[in-house]
Formats: structure tokens, C-alpha cells, sequence
């Protein structure tokens, strides 16, 4: 159990820098995610907190102790590695053992751990197998025990589910957290995948090009985001984006015309804005769930849309559109339609859901004036 | 995991592996915490840096020194400095092409052997060499087999490979009696000089053909096997087809075979020193025989002179070897003058 | 000059052998015959007794003197086909002989004596492995102890060869430490560098570190081969670096990592490796001559050379113990000779 803080955290390679200054702190029995594109420099901050790689400035504090120069073994974490590392030439049993092995655990001890560690995991019947003779989640589930025998203060998971089909990658993303429920250890996870992010989560990091863009709960970044990275990067199907022009700031928000040819183009989205804005490009992003094909209400945007593409899944239909200025747009709707690929129709969206972004993806979006209704689950 | 084990001599050997393997981890260990994680890997090199130090760049140095000092004494110190002599001597020559007007005729008549030796040996090996891979290279029965024929060879050690053809050879040998029961009174083949050189290429060439029939044949299966399908499609002839396809692309490992073999054979010595012993008279003496006489099998050693002798060989070999990385770009692969690791 | 480019470009697609097929045998063939041949005549030839070595022509198979053992008369007694004055012919044993005068007797009536001209008859042979070519060189020549010289300096330098080897492929393979690469070039530079050519001054060497005429002399030198570095490098890249870190975070030291961990995983690099230094070390002639002079510390391979060298080689002898030096390369050959060939084939090790 462990409490970890990260202060001005760089890593440098020769002329490239990978890392640029990270901020973070872990409590004690949290569960955080980082996620990010590939390259974003996740897996790199992990290695780093786990003392596979240096830090080249900013310090590492681990339960109030400065870690920078302790080694990887002697910081008391345990990771689980994309490929699952575990030794080809060793069994299970063996592979749990060897970390205990290595510290001098008496042989008694070694035994009743790794029983302990196979009988949670039900890798029992396993136990003298070669990991060659294992199945993909099998293996996963040997790396996990090889941390769990350690009872390391923080566990550290380098996208593990990577190598797994979809199935059983819900599985064990499942598993991991009953694990995490029982042992309420803190627990660091990486990923690129945002589902895996929301789902596990009790905080999530973005990261993009080796810079923190948010930290925070799931729901929060999902209905916060601050920029326009961490908008289109959490959520599924994507948040669309709309160039705007601004064309006024008020009171009561800042006024947008969309480049749609459409009967309400134009509105005043309820966020705080500058007048020094007024002519310049924004972009506006709203989520496909947000917008309806009802009759627009007073306080909606409508715009007159082409359907590309429509998915019908039952529950839920996506309606892949495109504006006449040839900007997409995805609509997502509960239960089923009654549309065709071809057809002109007008979507809505209330200004309120709307977010208003600047023009590049890490600007901090426009402050909202009004929090929206969160649509809660009946 | 010990007990588990039934044979007991793989037990001990284990057991004996791991309590000095472990014996170094302390002392590992320690070094480990003072030098840090990456550095530690000077630790695991220099046994092996220790040992090529020693015995192969520290002699370099004393190769120069050697050279460039007289006497008889093996002594760095006790070697006084004559500079150029010996070098001279070697090179004081009325003409080179014959070795009967130069000063130190021997050497020049192991320069000239060694020369005629690795033109005959590497021209008759190469091709050889390459008929026989070609004809691996077809699908026949018993391929493999056939491949470990022409490869046993290659391990013998020279010395058996010299007493294999020298029973062989002796007067009433193996050849002298099939020659008998011809009728053909065969000469003692390795008393006469022109049969003696003929034979030591004869003998050098059985014992090493088969390493670079094996070369060839690796580079002839990387030929993709659509090309030869395209050619006929194309209706080629098989002349073209082996003129135009198989020859171009197995040039690289041609040339890298030929410059190997090139190598070696400059520096032959073992099995023509057992099969020959350098005669009749200095008729299969080459150039590192000449090398060894000189500082080691003479009543008076000189080591100078050898060291001299050494320092033209090794010049010779540096230009070959420069052609070989010129046109071979594999040239850290592993391919290499020395045959001995 | 067509069809015998055929030959040798084509590889065959049809079913029917043609001839080129047959020209293809006949090549095999007389290698086979070429290249077996001369070692099978050496290890029939080691079978003969010293007196069957001197016919000539000789046999084929080893065939001995037939003898026979008759009451009264110490030891087996030599058999002859003999023609006598009165135009019989008879097998008879030599009791003695003086001059071109034998004293013969006929196994079946020892009591009566025969005066034979050696002219008048000749030897009865019978198929003899004249085993004691193998077992009397243990005795005579001390084999015993060229033999353990041999084993000693190839069990431990190639021991310590692997292990050497292995470190330095360790280090070169899964650490970024200043001057790696330079340690690298300055290795694999020495491929270059030929024993020949440092022979004289490692001479030197050798002699102040007070190793020569030790076996130790012989294996020190030979145990930092760079080819092994090479070999064990490539194979250990292919090794997960998630492995290691892996042992890292399981509290494993670097030694540790390398010993339980890569080592154990580098088996089959280390098998080829083995196989190899097994056979340099155990062919190495050059360098043993320069630095073992006493007969005591002979190699098979310095044995031999000083045998056949004697002025009356006892060919018998010579040949039995040449066939057991080439013994164990035969038997690595015949069951290792898949790992020996794709060594090469895709190192260029030899």
C-alpha cells in the first residue's frame, strides 16, 4: 500500500525529449489509468515509476521517499508486461517463485505464497505447466501472480490486455478489478484503449506527446473535457467537431455561425468568452449522442445533414453524416429509425451541450457557464 | 528440482554449476551497487577483453617490436634495435621472380609456393566447389546425406587429413597398388617435388571443399525458385538460365567464398607440414612454415627475421581482407580468415 | 556442353530420371568414393597386423597369419601351405627358420619334422582384427595420457569459452553502457586478426606467464573467440528485453538475470558453440606444437605428428591411433551434423 508522487517528471533520450515536466499523484489504494495514443509516453512514465528506466529530472517520491536512485527491485512495486514476460524455460509454479526466490524467502513461505497466489487466480491445476503449454489468458493470469506473490505496495500493468482477443480481454478487465476490490492495493494501469480507461478506472491521465492533459475521475473528463485532445479522445463514437466563426460575445455566452448552409446556423453557446475573440475560427464539439432528430427546440442548433452511412444495431442506430461544407458529423440514437443512406435530414443539438474549443488541440476549452443536465440512466 | 533429477552425474554437474555460479554472484552484486545497472556490462566483458588483450593485441604490438630488434634472445630487453634489417634481409633480392638470387631464398621460395598454391587450390576449390553445389542443389535422393559427404571432411583435424592421404600416397600404398594392378610402377608420389605440390593442393582441396560447397548451397536455396519458373515460362534456354539468373545471383557469396578461400590458403600450414613436412627439398614450404622454422625448429632462433615474415603475411592478409569487406557488405557476419573461433 | 549445363542449372521439375539425373549419381558417386573412400581404407588399415600391412599389394579386408597352437610347443605356431618333394600339398606349422631353410611340422603328427625351402611354400591367411593395434598403444605410447591431454584442454576450454562468450554476448546484447560499441568493433575486429601472424610474439606471452608446456597455455589463448561472441550476440537480441526487466523488478541482480534467465534461454546458441569449440579445440595443431614441447604434454594431434615423423614408423600403431583421434569428430558429426551445417550456413562459422 503505497501513496506515490510525481514532481516535474522529465526523461530525456540524447536530443529528444519524451517526458516534458509531469505532475501527478497517486493515493493510497486508487486505481489510475493512463491513456493516450501510442507514443504518447504512458508506457515510458510507467517504466519510470517502476525504475526500469531513469528519471532525467524532477523527482519520484514513493510513500514520502525519494526513490530517483533506488533500483527497480528495491522500490517494492510489481509490474505486469504487455507480453507477459514470463520465463519460457521455468514453470508457473517456478515463475511465481523466482522473485521470492530471489529475496531468500524461506522455502515454506515461497510455497504458501504462490499456493495463495494460484488458488485466488484458479491457476491450481496449473501450476506445472510451461507458460508454452498456456492460453492467452492463462498467461495473463500467471503475470498477475507473479506480482501478486511479491504483496508489492503498487501494482503496475503495462497494457496487459493488449495480446488478448475482445472477449476475454472484457473478461479479465473485470478480473482486474475484482482484484483490485480485494486487494485494494494501489494499482497503476496503462493503456491506449479509453474503454478499458473508463471502465477501471477510479482516475485517469491523459497523456499526449509526453504532456499531462487532464487528470481526473472518468465522468468528469467525459463531461469536462479540457481540451479538445482529451474531448476527442474520451468517448465512443467520438465527439464531432465543427469549425465555427465567432460573431459576438455576450453575457450570456459567445455566438457561433457553423459554415452549414442550414436554417439555425447559427447560436450563442453558454461559455465565457472575450470579445478580442469575435471573428476568429473556434471549433465546436458535440457528442453523437447529444443530438436528436426531433423538431428543434428554441435554444438548439439545427443543421441540414447528408446520411452516408447508417448503422442499425436494435438498441442503438449511428447515422454517419456530412455537412454540405463536407465536415462529418455522427449522430447516435436509442432504438431504431426509419432513414435510408441518401437522405436529407436536420439534426438538432441544445447549445447547452455543446462544448467550444480554440483552434488547437491543447488549448484549455471555453470555460461553460452553465453545467448541462448530465443525461443520467433511467 | 536437485532430487528430482534421476542421472546422477547431471545432478552433481548442476549442482556444481550452481554453487560457483552463485559463489560469483556476491562479488556480482557488489559490483553491481557500485557501478550501477548499465555500466555493470563492462563487468561481464572483460573476461573476454582480458584474454583478447593478452593474446591477441598485446602480441600484435610486440609483432613490431620483434620485427624491428635482433638477436636470439626471446627478451624484449635483452633484443638490440636494428630497425630496417630485418626487413631488408628479407627483401634483399636480385629478383624477385627467382628465389635463388635473394638473400633469405627460402622466404622467397615459400612466397613463391604459397602463391602458385593458392591460385591452383582456390581456382580448382571455387569451382569444384560450385559444381557440386549445383548438383546439391537439385532435387535428388539422399541430399542430405550426400551433403555430409562431401562435409565430413571438413573436421578432420589436418593432421589425420595428412596421415589419411600420406598412407595412401607411400610407396606401396592404397594408389601405388591400384596402379600395380594396371600395370603402372607408381613413383613414391611425395618424394618427388612436382608430385608432392600437386598432391598437397589435391589434399587441401578434399579436406576443404566441402565448407564452401556449403556456403554455395546456402546462397543457391536463397535463390527464389519463381525466377527459374519465370525463365522457362519465358522459355530460356538452360544455358541462359544459369548464365542469366543463377550466376548473377550467386555472385556475392562467389566472391566472398573466393576471397575467403584466397585467405586461408595464404596462410596453409598444418596438413602440407604433416603430409610434406615443407619437402622434398623446400618444394610445399609456404609461408607460415617458413615463419615457424625460423623462430622455433632452428638451432638458432630468429625471431626478429619471423616476426618480420609475420608482419608481410599480415599485410597481405589486410589487403585481401579489405577486399573482401569492399565487396562483401556483410563483412561483420562472422566470415572470417581465422578457421579456429 | 548445353546438356551439361543443363545438369547444373536445372533443378528438376519432371518425374522421369533423365540423364542428366544419372550424371547428377554418377557425380555423387565418386564423391562418395572420393571422400569416404580414403578414410574407410584408414580404418580397415587399422585393423591389420604389422606384417599384413607390408604386402603389397595389400588386401582389402585385413586378413593375418593363420596359426596354430600344437601340444609341446610354446605359443600359436605359423601356418603354411606347403608343396612337397613328393608333389603333395600340406598345411604345415614353422617350428623355426634358418635362412631360406624352415623346420616345419604338421599340426595333426607334431613328432615329424619337415625340412622346407621357403621358396616351396607360402602363408595360410584367415580374416584377423588385429585388436591389438588399439590395445597395445595404451601400453607403448602412453596414448593414455595423449588422450587425457586432448580431453582436458577441449572440456575446459570450451567450458570456459562459453561461459566467456555468453558474459560478453550479454553485455553486447541487452545493455546501452558507454562504449559498447566500440567493444563491439574492437571483438569482432579480431576475426581479422589470424593466429598466424601473433604467433612469434605470443610466444613471448605465453612463456611470461609461465604457460608454456602447461595445458593451460594452450587453453587460455583460444577461449575469447570472437565468432562465439558473434553467435551468442544474434541469438541473445532475439530474447525479449520484457524478460529482463521482468527479472529486474523481480528482485533478480544482473548476474543473476544472466544466469538463470539468459543463459538458460541461449541453449541452443550455446549447443552450436559447443559443438564447434569442441572440434577447434580438439583439431588445434599450430599453436600446441609452439607451446608443448615435452612428449608428456602432447595432444593426440602432437602425438601423431611426432610418430609419423620417426624414422620406422610402426604404420600399425599409427594408424589405430589416428582412428581414434578422428573418433569423436566422426560420432559429433554423425548425430550433431544438422546444427554444424545451419551454423555455418548462417554464420560462416567453421
Amino acid at each position: 500500500m503505497a501513496s506515490l508522487e510525481l514532481k516535474r517528471v522529465v526523461k530525456r533520450y540524447a536530443t529528444t525529449t519524451v517526458i516534458h515536466g509531469v505532475d501527478l499523484t497517486v493515493r493510497d489504494g486508487e486505481f489510475v489509468v493512463f491513456v493516450g495514443p501510442s507514443g504518447c509516453g504512458k508506457s515510458t512514465l510507467l517504466r519510470m515509476i517502476s525504475g526500469l528506466e531513469s528519471v532525467t529530472e524532477g523527482d519520484l517520491w514513493l510513500d514520502g521517499r525519494r526513490v530517483n536512485d533506488v533500483s527497480a527491485a528495491q522500490r517494492g512495486l510489481a509490474m505486469v508486461f504487455q507480453s507477459y514476460a514470463l520465463y519460457p524455460h521455468m514453470t508457473v509454479y517456478q515463475n511465481m517463485a523466482f522473485g521470492l526466490e530471489n529475496i531468500r524467502t524461506p522455502r515454506s513461505q515461497i510455497d504458501t505464497k504462490v499456493n495463495d497466489a494460484a488458488r485466488l487466480l484458479r491457476l491450481e491445476a496449473l501450476l506445472g505447466r510451461r507458460p508454452t503449454q498456456l492460453s492467452g489468458g492463462q498467461r495473463q493470469r500467471v503475470a498477475i501472480g507473479r506480482a501478486i506473490v511479491r504483496e508489492p505496495t503498487i501494482f503496475l500493468f503495462d497494457e496487459p490486455l493488449s495480446n488478448l482477443d475482445a472477449e476475454l480481454r472484457v473478461q479479465m478487465r473485470t478480473e482486474i478489478t475484482a482484484l483490485h476490490q480485494r486487494l485494494k492495493t494501489t494499482m497503476i494501469y496503462v493503456t491506449h484503449d479509453q474503454v478499458e480507461a473508463m471502465t477501471m478506472a477510479d482516475k485517469i491521465v491523459v497523456l499526449n506527446a509526453g504532456r499531462v492533459e487532464q487528470i481526473g475521475a472518468p465522468l468528469d473528463l467525459y463531461n469536462a473535457p479540457r481540451n479538445k485532445f482529451v474531448a476527442g479522445f474520451i468517448g465512443s463514437p467520438r465527439m464531432n467537431f465543427l469549425s465555427v466563426r465567432v460573431t459576438g460575445v455576450g453575457p450570456d455566452g459567445v455566438g457561433v455561425m457553423t459554415d452549414a448552409n442550414s436554417p439555425r446556423a447559427a447560436a450563442t453557446i453558454p461559455v465565457r468568452g472575450e470579445s478580442g475573440l469575435v471573428g476568429q475560427a473556434a471549433v465546436l464539439g458535440i457528442r453523437p449522442e447529444h443530438i436528436h432528430l426531433r423538431r428543434a427546440e428554441p435554444d438548439e442548433l439545427a443543421l441540414t445533414v447528408m446520411i452516408e452511412l447508417l448503422e442499425q444495431l436494435g438498441s442503438t442506430s449511428f447515422l454517419y453524416c456530412v455537412l454540405p461544407s463536407g465536415e462529418k458529423l455522427t449522430v447516435q440514437l436509442a432504438g431504431q429509425i426509419d432513414k435510408e443512406a441518401g437522405e436529407q435530414i436536420e439534426v438538432c443539438f441544445a447549445t447547452i451541450d455543446a462544448h467550444l474549443f480554440a483552434n488547437t488541440e491543447s488549448e484549455p476549452a471555453f470555460e461553460r457557464l452553465k453545467t448541462p443536465a448530465v443525461h443520467v440512466a433511467a | 528440482m536437485l532430487a528430482s533429477s534421476r542421472l546422477p552425474l547431471r545432478a552433481l554437474a548442476v549442482a556444481i554449476a550452481t554453487v560457483t555460479l552463485n559463489a560469483v554472484e556476491l562479488p556480482m552484486r557488489a559490483l553491481q551497487r557500485l557501478l550501477g545497472v548499465p555500466r555493470i556490462g563492462w563487468v561481464f566483458v572483460t573476461p573476454n577483453l582480458v584474454v583478447l588483450g593478452l593474446f591477441t593485441f598485446l602480441p600484435i604490438v610486440i609483432d613490431f617490436y620483434y620485427a624491428f630488434t635482433g638477436g636470439v634472445q626471446l627478451d624484449l630487453r635483452a633484443r638490440p634495435f636494428t630497425g630496417w634489417e630485418n626487413l631488408q634481409t628479407l627483401f634483399e633480392c636480385g629478383s624477385y621472380l627467382d628465389p635463388s638470387t635473394c638473400r633469405k631464398d627460402l622466404f622467397w621460395r615459400a612466397v613463391h609456393n604459397t602463391a602458385w598454391f593458392a591460385l591452383l587450390q582456390v581456382g580448382l576449390m571455387v569451382v569444384l566447389s560450385l559444381v557440386t553445389a549445383l548438383v546439391l542443389n537439385r532435387k535428388i535422393l539422399g541430399r542430405g546425406f550426400f551433403r555430409g559427404v562431401f562435409f565430413y571432411p571438413v573436421l578432420l583435424s589436418p593432421v589425420v587429413v595428412a596421415l589419411i592421404w600420406k598412407w595412401i600416397l607411400q610407396r606401396e600404398g592404397l594408389l601405388n597398388a591400384i596402379l600395380h594392378s594396371a600395370g603402372i610402377a607408381g613413383p613414391v608420389w611425395l618424394n618427388e617435388p612436382g608430385w608432392a605440390f600437386s598432391w598437397s593442393v589435391f589434399v587441401s582441396i578434399w579436406a576443404h571443399m566441402g565448407f564452401y560447397t556449403l556456403i554455395l548451397l546456402a546462397g543457391l536455396q536463397a535463390i527464389p525458385a519463381d525466377l527459374y519458373e519465370a525463365a522457362e515460362m519465358d522459355s530460356a534456354s538452360p544455358w541462359r538460365r544459369f548464365y542469366r539468373i543463377t550466376l548473377p545471383l550467386l555472385m556475392p557469396n562467389l566472391l566472398v567464398v573466393l576471397v575467403l578461400a584466397v585467405i586461408r590458403a595464404v596462410q596453409m600450414f598444418d596438413e602440407i607440414f604433416v603430409l610434406t613436412g615443407g619437402g622434398p627439398g623446400s618444394a610445399t614450404l609456404f609461408i607460415v612454415q617458413f615463419i615457424y622454422q625460423t623462430a622455433f625448429a632452428e638451432s638458432i632462433r630468429l625471431y626478429g627475421l619471423a616476426a618480420a615474415a609475420s608482419l608481410v603475411l599480415a599485410t597481405t592478409l589486410l589487403a585481401l581482407t579489405v577486399v573482401q569487406l569492399r565487396i562483401s557488405r556483410q563483412g561483420l557476419s562472422g566470415k572470417a580468415g581465422r578457421d579456429d573461433g | 556442353m548445353v546438356d551439361l549445363v543443363r545438369m547444373l542449372a536445372g533443378t528438376r521439375g519432371h518425374r522421369r530420371l533423365d540423364w542428366t539425373d544419372w550424371l547428377s549419381y554418377a557425380y555423387l558417386l565418386l564423391g562418395l568414393v572420393l571422400m569416404f573412400g580414403p578414410v574407410l581404407w584408414l580404418v580397415l588399415s587399422s585393423f591389420k597386423s604389422a606384417a599384413a600391412l607390408n604386402e603389397f599389394p595389400p588386401r582389402l579386408l585385413p586378413y593375418g597369419q593363420a596359426s596354430v597352437t600344437v601340444p609341446g610347443h610354446p605359443g600359436p605356431l605359423p601356418l603354411f601351405r606347403v608343396k612337397l618333394p613328393d608333389g603333395s600339398t600340406r598345411q604345415l606349422a614353422e617350428l623355426r627358420r634358418i635362412g631360406i631353410q624352415a623346420t616345419m611340422i604338421d599340426p595333426e603328427r607334431p613328432e615329424e619334422e619337415f625340412k622346407v625351402n621357403i621358396r616351396d611354400r607360402e602363408r595360410v591367411r584367415a580374416f584377423h582384427l588385429a585388436l591389438e593395434n588399439y590395445t597395445e598403444i595404451f601400453g607403448k605410447f602412453a596414448f593414455g595420457r595423449f588422450l587425457w591431454n586432448s580431453v582436458f584442454i577441449t572440456v575446459v576450454a570450451t567450458l570456459i569459452t562459453l561461459l566467456f562468450n555468453a558474459m560478453a554476448a550479454f553485455a553486447l546484447s541487452k545493455y546501452r553502457f558507454e562504449g559498447q560499441k566500440w567493444v563491439f568493433l574492437l571483438i569482432i575486429s579480431t576475426l581479422m586478426i589470424p593466429p598466424t601472424i601473433i604467433l612469434v610474439p605470443n610466444f613471448l606471452v605465453v612463456s611470461k606467464l609461465s604457460l608454456l608446456n602447461s595445458l593451460w597455455g594452450v587453453i587460455w589463448p583460444a577461449v575469447a573467440t570472437p565468432t562465439g561472441v558473434f553467435l551468442l550476440r544474434q541469438y541473445m537480441l532475439t530474447i525479449p528485453d520484457e524478460l529482463i526487466d521482468a527479472a529486474r523488478m523481480d528482485h533478480a541482480s544482473e548476474w543473476r538475470i544472466f544466469w538463470r534467465i539468459v543463459l538458460p534461454l541461449s541453449a541452443p546458441a550455446l549447443a552450436v558453440l559447443a559443438i564447434f569449440s569442441v572440434i577447434w579445440r580438439w583439431n588445434d595443431f599450430l599453436w600446441p606444437l609452439v607451446v608443448l614441447s615435452r612428449t608428456e604434454n602432447f595432444t593426440l594431434q602432437l602425438a601423431l605428428n611426432s610418430f609419423q615423423g620417426e624414422l620406422t614408423t610402426q604404420w600399425n600403431y599409427l594408424l589405430a591411433m589416428t582412428v581414434l583421434t578422428l573418433f569423436p569428430v566422426t560420432i559429433v558429426f554423425a548425430f550433431l551434423q544438422r546444427y554444424i551445417t545451419a551454423g555455418i550456413a548462417s554464420a560462416g562459422v567453421k
